[in-house]
């Protein structure tokens, strides 16, 4: 797929596509990553709560922003995605690479500053927080490092693509 | 004071079913004249454009009309109806397109010209649009409007009214194939949609979290909830509705796209690099590119 005669003929093409398709990752990471949250800790667990008292406005503001966020990002990620494969572009090294990324990422914001900083709500009630958040952000560090590996490994240069004239 | 309270009902019970009476009377001649004329008219869009009148009419008149002055819920489902699924219903029916398509050619010529007017330059700018719409419920939501429109049957069919032209014209210049005096590029429409839906989630909660001071009704909290939740189904369709815009006008074939603009920037990424939209200028249809100026024949038929 990352050979395609018809796509590999100008470079910067070539080029365009690899940071099409880490964008498209990315916004599908985050996306997804939002949506595990909003399905698994808030309505299925209930360990998320809606509000919680100690909510800060600044909270609010990122709440909304990222909830309103995630949608798009998952609906534009997937979008781009159909364009690469419609193309023939698609690396899907660099792809799932974008992904992690993404997702890792939003773990990562939503356990450092929304549940900590913003006070949003905690990732659960009546329980020692201390494994939960390390848990939380360890995993998104995780994610995020997995991320990174793939998305070196199947840049533009390395041995899967070939090298732009 | 009862008879005053009825009164107050009955302004928009009855001039909201009436107003979609003649939106639907309106929209059926001109699908005959359209059709007259030898010019097909999609189905869908006429299914659309009914439905569109039924769901805003359900939000003013009838039983939810009612339970919403009772209860948060009720209120809730009203405001998601009339503000936003009714709008993109509405939308979806292209009454623009089909005014121009069916209107006699002088009046398509000044509907067209109106179309292209400064006010809805202003208007038809995302920004402008969904501040309208956001801007008007925090107004509703964050001063004590709401319980005047509850008492005062003027304010509350003017509220209603905005709730729903607002919802229109924000819904029209995000996924609406209607004619635009310019349409913005794919970014710039989801950019828009992030930040009005994220003030829409902030407001829902923060009705949430404080309640609604100036005025009593049941379920707050489920209310805000159905606020914020609804807002987000919205939202996820709007967003497909853009992409979708976006990802058609990408099947373009490479040579027939190599054409239109020889000088294909290829260096940059992102949403805005291919930006399909603003290329191809989706602009006025035929009938409708006109000279800018008829100020005689504007003359003569006034």
């Amino acid at each position: 797929m990352s050979a395609q005669p018809g796509s590999t003929g100008r470079g910067s093409t070539r080029r365009g596509s690899t940071g099409l398709n880490t964008l498209s990752g990315v916004l599908a990471g985050i996306g997804l990553a939002a949506f595990v949250d909003e399905t698994v800790f808030h309505q299925l667990l209930h360990w998320h709560h809606f509000y919680d008292r100690s909510t800060t406005d600044a909270g609010l503001v990122s709440d909304g922003l990222f909830h309103a966020f995630g949608f798009v990002a998952v609906v534009s990620g997937l979008f781009l995605f159909a364009d690469l494969r419609r193309r023939r572009a698609l690396v899907p090294g660099r792809w799932v690479g974008g992904l992690l990324l993404g997702a890792g990422g939003f773990q990562l914001y939503d356990g450092l500053v929304q549940h900590k900083v913003f006070g949003l709500h905690q990732i659960r009630y009546g329980v020692d927080l201390v494994a939960y958040d390390v848990t939380w952000n360890v995993v998104a560090v995780v994610l995020l490092l997995a991320g990174a590996v793939l998305t070196r490994r199947s840049r533009p240069g390395s041995r899967t693509a070939p090298a732009p004239a | 004071m009862t008879h005053e309270h009825h009164v107050g009902v009955d302004l928009l019970g009855v001039l909201g079913p009436l107003a979609a009476l003649v939106g639907l009377v309106a929209y059926g001649v001109l699908v005959r004249r359209a059709r007259g004329r030898g010019r097909a008219w999609p189905l869908l869009r006429t299914v659309a454009w009914v439905a569109g009148c039924v769901v805003a009419t359900a939000a003013v008149t009838g039983p939810l009309a009612a339970a919403s002055r009772e209860s948060w819920t009720a209120h809730m489902a009203g405001h998601l109806l009339l503000g936003m699924l009714g709008p993109l219903l509405l939308v979806l029916g292209a009454p623009v397109t089909l005014a121009l398509r069916a209107l006699p050619v002088r009046v398509a010529r000044r509907l067209s010209r109106v179309l292209r007017s400064r006010p809805l330059r202003v208007l038809t700018e995302p920004f402008v649009a969904a501040l309208l719409s956001v801007g008007g419920l925090w107004l509703l939501y964050a001063t004590p409007l709401l319980a005047l429109a509850h008492t005062h049957a003027v304010v509350g069919l003017l509220v209603h009214a905005h709730v729903l032209a607002s919802g229109y014209l924000v819904t029209a210049v995000l996924v609406g194939r209607d004619p635009l005096p310019h349409r913005r590029g794919t970014s710039h429409l989801l950019v828009v949609l992030v930040l009005a839906l994220a003030a829409h989630d902030v407001l829902a909660k923060r009705l949430y979290a404080d309640g609604y001071a100036p005025m009593t009704m049941s379920a707050m909290e489920q209310g805000a909830q159905l606020m914020y939740y609804g807002g987000d189904a919205v939202d996820l369709t709007l967003a497909v509705l853009v992409c979708l815009r976006w990802y058609r006008v990408g099947r373009v074939p490479q040579f027939r796209r190599a054409l239109a603009r020889p000088r294909i920037p290829t260096g940059g990424a992102g949403l805005a690099r291919r930006s399909p939209l603003r290329s191809r200028s989706p602009g006025l249809p035929d009938r409708a590119r006109m000279p800018r100026h008829h100020q005689s024949e504007l003359r003569d038929t006034t």
